[in-house]
């Protein structure tokens, strides 16, 4: 068993013009200790993935179905008593925007310190003095003094550190990270990076890190799962994936990687490639493959057979009427 | 910092300045002899003499106003044209009521108001929602003297559970205190309830729609934590600030409720003064009433700075 096994994910919002099919039967598992990393364009997706696994999703618009079991148990019907206890305790969450993600009438050693005394009754001194250890371990200078400052008097990075902090604060089991440096500067990316990439060998926890950065992909993830209009297209490890790309759109997505096998440091920072075309309208019926329009492979067949996940290669998952596929693999 | 509170203090001078020149015009600027205007209808033309003489009527205008501005700072307000009696003493015997029934409303209206704002911003679009907001109009709608009767009708002439009319001083027992001023203070909290709540609702919307209200969900605070501590902290400039304004409002307030519940508060000696045409009282409340007002202004602002950490001078 899998720490976190998300099974055929549904999630719908109604909308106006009909119902957004937001994702569409996702599955994938999360080992302990395990970094997932998601990739995909904007809109294909991720967040709301990442939101309901906390049951942060609001219902109504959206209607979630499927499962989404961790440690075995379904989340999707556990009580919200429940999903409290495990939010910030066993699954912690860091957001994109470090800028307006810190409440910012309360202190930083009081936020970290929220959850500490939440989840495993701390005092306040006690909280505090987590908050401080937390502050260090985040690389935040001084400490004693940062803790008692407010979100306003601390740049981006810092606050993403920040952040960090409050969602490692109770050791949990999982970190959701959506795309925690995307808003961040360049050189900064790099520190949260392997700020990240330390806490995890440190702490232990698994991570499923949304991102739009190969780079970030390749210093940070084991496995990689490629989203397209809310479903899974491909998922490999980070090295099958780099090194044999076998879905189009995935390709497409790589084109910016200057090659295989040179240095993908956090130092450099690849975009995802831009694809020409857009992403079809998911409140509309979709037949064939949702990536047809786009991509510079499709045939007759892709408009009409919607092209099923399959096993390409050992470990290796394509939707693909064409993608290769290796003989032993079959 | 206190350079700030310094400064803000400092410009409320011109302010103070600006309603003292006014007040004491108020007389001056009634067409007519101010001192037949004060001697009345029935008066001879010896108390015309009298009153002229006591005004000091024939020093000018300048001269006349210096000497009644530092007895003014003093805490002098003169003498009553009515009752022959100091004006300050008047006063300090009506203070009491008035800011009893000031108090209490502004309890009532904040415990009921604050809750419903933020029900309504939670359950937006709801049953619930259109419900508060329904009311939040009818506070703003319905005049106070019809509230208040409908009010004393049932729960003190129906259900006598309330004392119909009159004040219990504080000094017999805060108990008897209390049950004297819940009917009025009911009725004068009503647009302030509405006020308060609207302006707790519209900025609740607001800030639920942020990120740092998920972080806390996503820390797993419980649903009442996040509205009453996360979000309503960062909502209370605004509610703040129409609780500074809404004290102008509960001044004429004041006036109607003393009247309805027989309270002996200033709001009442208003308007005896102005049927008296007793000018030194009503110039003295004037001016208590816009001190007052200009004081709680300040104090309001420079409580911007213990709400938000933000906000600094
Ligand atoms: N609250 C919402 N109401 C309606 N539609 C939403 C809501 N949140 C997200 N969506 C839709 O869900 C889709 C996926 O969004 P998202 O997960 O944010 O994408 P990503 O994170 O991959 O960029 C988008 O089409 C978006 O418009
Ligand atoms: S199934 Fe066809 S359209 Fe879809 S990705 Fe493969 S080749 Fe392209
Ligand atoms: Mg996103």
């Amino acid at each position: 068993m899998a720490l976190l096994e998300v099974r055929d994910l549904q999630i719908h919002f109604r909308t106006a013009t009909g119902v957004n099919r937001a994702v569409d039967g996702l599955s994938f598992d999360i080992e302990a200790g395990e970094a997932l990393a998601v990739v995909g364009e904007s809109g294909c997706g991720k967040s709301v993935t990442s939101m309901s696994i906390l049951g942060l999703l609001p219902t109504p618009p959206g209607k979630i179905a499927g499962q989404i079991r961790f440690r075995g148990q379904n989340l999707l019907n556990a009580s919200e008593s429940r999903m409290r206890k495990l939010r910030g305790a066993e699954i912690g969450m860091i957001f994109q925007e470090p800028m307006t993600s810190l409440n910012p009438v309360f202190t930083i050693g009081q936020q970290i310190g929220e959850s500490v005394r939440l989840h495993e009754k701390a005092s306040r001194a006690e909280a505090r003095d987590r908050a401080i250890e937390m502050l260090r371990l985040v690389g935040i200078p001084s400490p004693e003094r940062r803790v008692d400052e407010y979100p306003h008097q601390l740049s981006g990075g810092m606050r993403q550190r920040a952040m960090i902090a409050i969602a490692l604060a109770c050791n949990p089991a999982l970190l959701v990270a959506d795309e925690p440096t995307t808003a961040l500067d360049v050189t900064i990316q790099a520190q949260i990076l392997d700020l990240m990439q330390d806490l995890r060998s440190k702490v232990g926890s698994a991570v499923m890190l949304i991102t739009h950065d190969l780079g970030v992909v390749a210093e940070f993830a084991e496995r990689v799962l490629v989203m397209y209009a809310g479903r899974k297209v491909e998922e490999a490890t980070v090295r099958d994936l780099f090194r044999t790309p076998r879905h189009p759109y995935t390709q497409g997505l790589l084109k910016a990687v200057p090659r295989l096998g040179s240095s993908l440091g956090a130092e450099t920072s690849v975009r995802l490639a831009e694809i020409p075309g857009r992403v079809p309208d998911l409140s509309k019926p979709l037949r064939g493959c949702a990536f047809a329009d786009r991509c510079p492979r499709a045939q007759e067949v892709c408009h009409r057979i919607d092209p099923a996940l399959e096993t390409k290669a050992a470990g290796h998952l394509a939707a693909c009427h064409f993608a290769p596929r290796e003989v032993s693999a079959a | 910092m206190s350079a700030y509170i310094l400064r803000r203090i400092l410009s409320t001078i011109p302010v103070v300045l600006f309603v003292m020149i006014f007040v004491f015009s108020l007389l001056y600027l009634a067409p007519g002899d101010p001192a037949a205007i004060l001697a009345g209808d029935q008066a001879t033309q010896e108390d015309i003499e009298a009153i002229r003489n006591q005004l000091g009527l024939d020093r000018s205008f300048p001269v006349r106003f210096v000497e009644w501005a530092g007895g003014v700072l003093r805490g002098d307000f003169g003498t009553s044209i009515f009752t022959r009696e100091p004006v300050t003493g008047m006063i300090l015997q009506r203070v009491e009521p008035t800011v009893s029934l000031m108090v209490v409303t502004l309890a009532i209206a904040l415990v009921i108001a604050i809750p419903m704002g933020v029900a309504a911003a939670w359950k937006r679009g709801s049953l619930l929602d259109r419900a508060i907001m329904l009311f939040a109009v009818l506070g703003f709608s319905v005049p106070v003297f019809v509230v208040g009767y409908v009010l004393a009708w049932t729960l003190a002439l129906k259900l006598g559970w309330l004392p119909v009319q009159g004040y219990q001083p504080i000094a017999e027992g805060i108990l008897p205190w209390l049950r004297s001023l819940i009917l009025p203070a009911a009725t004068l909290s009503g647009v302030y309830i509405a006020l308060i709540a609207r302006i707790t609702r519209a900025t609740m919307l607001e800030i639920l729609q942020q990120d740092y209200i998920r972080t806390a969900r996503a820390k797993g605070a419980a649903g009442h934590t996040v509205l009453y501590v996360h979000a309503l902290r960062n909502a209370l400039v605004p509610i703040v600030t129409v609780v500074g304004l809404g004290v102008a409002l509960m001044i004429s307030g004041a006036v109607v409720i003393e009247t309805v519940f027989a309270l002996p508060g200033l709001g009442r000696l208003t308007v005896e003064s102005i049927l008296r045409r007793d000018y030194p009282v009503i110039q003295a409340i004037i001016l208590i009433f816009s001190f007052v007002y200009v004081i709680i202004n300040l104090l309001i602002d420079l409580s911007y700075t213990l709400i938000d950490p933000r906000i600094r001078y």
